[in-house]
């Protein structure tokens, strides 16, 4: 009963995304208010239907339906309670689910945030947003139906969710990673109304920076939640594979990334117009590669669900719709749009210009390594791989030009900047940043010119940089005490973000360069040295969990002669799915991560084990954190809604 | 002082070589990375029409069946050695570290690693899915004719675990 009325829900999602698309848009070419004003409703309607279509399906994992086939499929009744709420998003059917009920979220938003834009403009937007809404709504009633039932067959017992899935971080990765992919359909829904209209000013940057910050935010958030759970759930210790899936994440952040800072410049100076349009449109038509990458198995990856090809085929046509129509509105209109502001050679504009050419060129390498296999498979060519080597190497060149420049780029002013008042500071920072690298590595005792030095420069250059730049606006605006309360909001997060990058950077180079591995063979009362840390295996028993069984290992581990601590390790196997999971002990420090994982039982009742030292691998997701903090102050500062405000007055009268 | 039509034409040339070097480095990149794809059976015989044989040293993958009774262990390390099949010839992998979750015998794998000799594969990673259904997509297309049966459909003759 509760699922065929999620079911009907969705339909009514589906008829009202459908009158969102069409009557603001018809209203905006009638000029008819009336008509435009009947957005806001249908947009916070569609929402709510999507909420109680998401619910039903919750309510139908909940209570262990088991005669609708996504349920029987993704649950069963031994399912802890919120991993049975998390099953709801965790196959195919649920996730798009979950993808249509943020988008409808983010639709709905901008529903009730957009007051101070003129009307015209906000009935186009949100038009655009149920036109995108309709289409995937489409393909969730139609070609991936969550509430399929099975009748009058029916198992007496699901299947179980897939173990990898059985972890907490999986309960907040899918839908934070969601709103970052669906956000950048409201930056494109402003992009294309705008195109419309044939009016690009700053204030209309500055009405999207938002939107697209927040939007860039949850990316953020779910890029690093996703790498944070592959650490610890996939048990080997990797946190970035260069998998398809990571990389059809990883390219609309690119593009969102430049985007972020191509706006910054279409609103303080009013120029890059045409390239700010562009990257809107490619960061959502990059989401849209990435939802077609994953959902039509053209590539293998441990995320793809089940493949099937009318699914695909459906994406590809809807991908193909999108990014034609947007590009053809962009080659009509863009033409006209001039930019005026005037800017020299070493100026804020062109170092911004620097980051987006990289950040486009790291984008559209990820873009060739993903999908040259693809490309050369079907060329007959044979089946090819491309190994991670491969992106390390073209990510490492690309890094050191782009860590200069970024630590250059917020000292430098608009429009132009003299060489000679940056030189002294920047000279110190340089060479604060050159005592700090060698500082560590000599405490490391390993000073050499590696991976590790590299990165160390380059994070102390853009961290210190950052800070020193703070320090100097603030000196500028009168004494350093009261110039800091006087910086905004964006600013801060702007520098938090930076160093977020800086430690970023620094934890890759370090776990790169000094992790420690081996593989052993264990029995118990075993012993095994490790960058100076002793493993000894006190013992190994079976397990006996709610829904699975298997092995644990019991280590200790000591340093110098004293007790560090205490590790547990598992293989679980699960039965229902009948699938093994390694599930490792991680001790960690801000320095380093202890990482044991249990491997497989040897003859002679040995085992095997993997033992690592990853030193500053916490930095890779703390970097990730800061940059997310960076997002979301940058967000709440109060110029956006202050001056939202008064633009919005002067600009009424321009769009109406 | 640059004119606006120097300062684009030097805007212009200077993303030009800046894609060109990022390319030409790319490709080169690439070039080293490409691993190509081999059952036992093309190992041996040859890859495509012009049947062409990988030399010794070669970066390369491998997928195939793990032959039943073939894994053999050294007793006091990790050291591993496997047979695997397509529809023809067997190839010999060997292999110093813990084996996936998932490698079992008579069922699909795939290797990534070094040419030792002819039918020799020194590998340096062994790939099995987190799925027992799964079947590497390059070895079901050449298995063509074969038939893979899932473990589930199996006789649990094993008793699990």
């Amino acid at each position: 009963m509760i699922v065929e009325a999620g079911q009907l829900a969705l339909t009514f999602a589906f008829a009202l995304s459908v009158l969102l698309a069409l009557v603001p848009l018809y209203g905006s070419y009638r000029a008819s208010q009336p008509l435009l004003l009947m957005a806001k409703p249908l947009a916070i309607a569609q929402f709510v239907s999507c909420l109680l279509a998401m619910l039903a399906l919750i309510y139908a994992f909940r209570s262990s339906d088991f005669t609708v086939i996504n349920v029987a499929q993704n649950s069963s009744s031994t399912l802890p309670w919120y991993y049975q709420i998390t099953a709801s998003f965790g196959s195919h059917e649920g996730s798009m689910l979950l993808w249509v009920l943020m988008l409808a979220g983010w639709t709905a938003l901008v529903a009730i945030f957009s007051k101070a834009l003129p009307l015209l403009l906000q009935g186009r937007i949100l038009a655009i947003l149920g036109l995108i809404n309709a289409g995937f709504i489409a393909f969730s009633l139609f070609m991936s139906n969550p509430f399929a039932r099975s009748l009058p067959f029916f198992p007496v017992e699901g299947r179980d969710l897939n173990p990898l899935l059985q972890d907490f971080g999986m309960i907040l990765h899918p839908p934070t990673l969601y709103m970052g992919y669906v956000g950048f359909a409201v930056a494109f829904a402003f992009a294309i109304a705008a195109l419309m209209g044939g009016r690009f000013d700053s204030v209309w940057a500055r009405w999207v920076r938002p939107w697209a910050l927040a939007a860039w935010l949850f990316l953020t958030l779910g890029i690093m939640l996703g790498s944070w759970w592959a650490y610890n759930e996939l048990g080997w210790g990797g946190w970035w594979f260069w998998d398809p899936v990571e990389n059809a994440s990883f390219m609309p952040w690119l593009a969102g990334t430049a985007l972020i800072h191509s706006l910054a410049v279409t609103e303080k100076r009013g120029t890059f117009k045409s390239w700010t349009v562009l990257l809107a449109l490619a960061a959502f038509a990059l989401s849209l590669v990435g939802a077609f990458l994953v959902r039509s198995g053209v590539l293998v990856s441990v995320h793809s669900f089940a493949t099937d090809p009318g699914r695909g085929l459906y994406l590809l046509v809807f991908l193909l719709l999108v990014i034609g129509g947007s590009l053809l509105l962009y080659g009509s209109r863009m033409h006209a749009v001039r930019s005026q502001a005037r800017y020299k050679l070493f100026s804020r504009e062109m170092l911004l210009w620097g980051n987006n050419i990289f950040l486009l060129t790291a984008c559209f390498i990820v873009f060739l390594g993903t999908l040259f296999p693809l490309f050369h498979k079907e060329l007959g060519l044979g089946s090819v791989s491309i190994g991670a080597p491969f992106f390390d190497q073209m990510f490492y060149y690309l890094s050191i030009p782009f860590a200069l420049l970024l630590g250059l780029g917020p000292w430098v002013r608009w429009k132009q900047q003299q060489l000679s008042p940056l030189l002294s500071p920047l000279a110190l920072v340089a060479v604060a940043a050159l005592v700090l690298a060698l500082g560590v590595m000599a405490t490391l005792q390993s000073v050499q010119a590696n991976l590790a030095l590299m990165g160390l420069l380059l994070g102390a250059w853009v961290g210190m940089s950052a800070l020193a730049e703070v320090m100097q606006r603030a000196r500028q605006l009168g004494s350093v005490k009261q110039g800091l309360g006087k910086l905004n909001a964006s600013h801060y997060g702007m520098t938090l973000a930076h160093i977020g990058f800086a430690v970023l950077v620094i934890g890759v180079a370090m776990t790169k360069t000094y992790t420690e591995e081996r593989d052993v063979r264990m029995q118990a009362g075993d012993s095994v040295q490790l960058a100076g840390y002793q493993f000894t295996l006190t013992e190994v028993y079976p397990l006996n969990g709610a829904n699975y069984g298997g092995q644990a290992a019991e280590l200790d581990v000591s340093k110098d002669g004293h007790y560090v601590t205490h590790l547990h390790a598992e293989k679980r196997f699960y039965r229902i799915q009948r699938t093994i999971m390694t599930e490792a002990a991680v001790h960690a420090r801000l320095s380093r991560d202890l990482y044991v994982s249990l491997g497989e039982e040897l003859p002679g009742n040995a085992w095997a084990l993997r033992i690592q030292v990853k030193p500053f691998v916490r930095w890779i997701w703390l970097g990730g954190l800061l940059m997310t903090a960076g997002a979301l102050l940058s967000l709440l500062d109060k110029r956006y809604r202050r001056k939202q405000l008064a633009g919005a007055a002067q600009a009424g009268e321009q769009y109406a | 002082m640059l004119s606006r039509r120097q300062k684009r034409l030097s805007a212009v040339v200077l993303v030009l070589t800046l894609l060109g070097g990022a390319v030409a480095a790319m490709l080169y990149a690439l070039q080293q990375n490409i691993d190509l794809f081999y059952t036992p059976s093309q190992l041996v015989e040859g890859l495509g029409k012009d049947k062409i044989k990988p030399v010794v040293g070669q970066r390369l993958r491998i997928g195939g069946m793990v032959v039943e009774g073939s894994v053999k262990r050294d007793p006091n390390s990790l050291k591993v050695s496997f047979d695997l099949i397509d529809t023809g010839p067997i190839v010999t992998v060997t292999y110093n570290g813990i084996l996936p979750d998932l490698f079992r015998e008579g069922q699909g794998i795939v290797a990534q690693g070094v040419l030792l000799d002819p039918v020799t594969i020194a590998a340096s990673e062994v790939l099995a899915k987190h799925d027992e259904e799964y079947m590497p997509p390059e070895v079901a297309e050449a298995l063509k004719g074969i038939r893979h049966v899932p473990p589930s459909q199996q006789q649990k003759a094993d008793g699990g675990y």
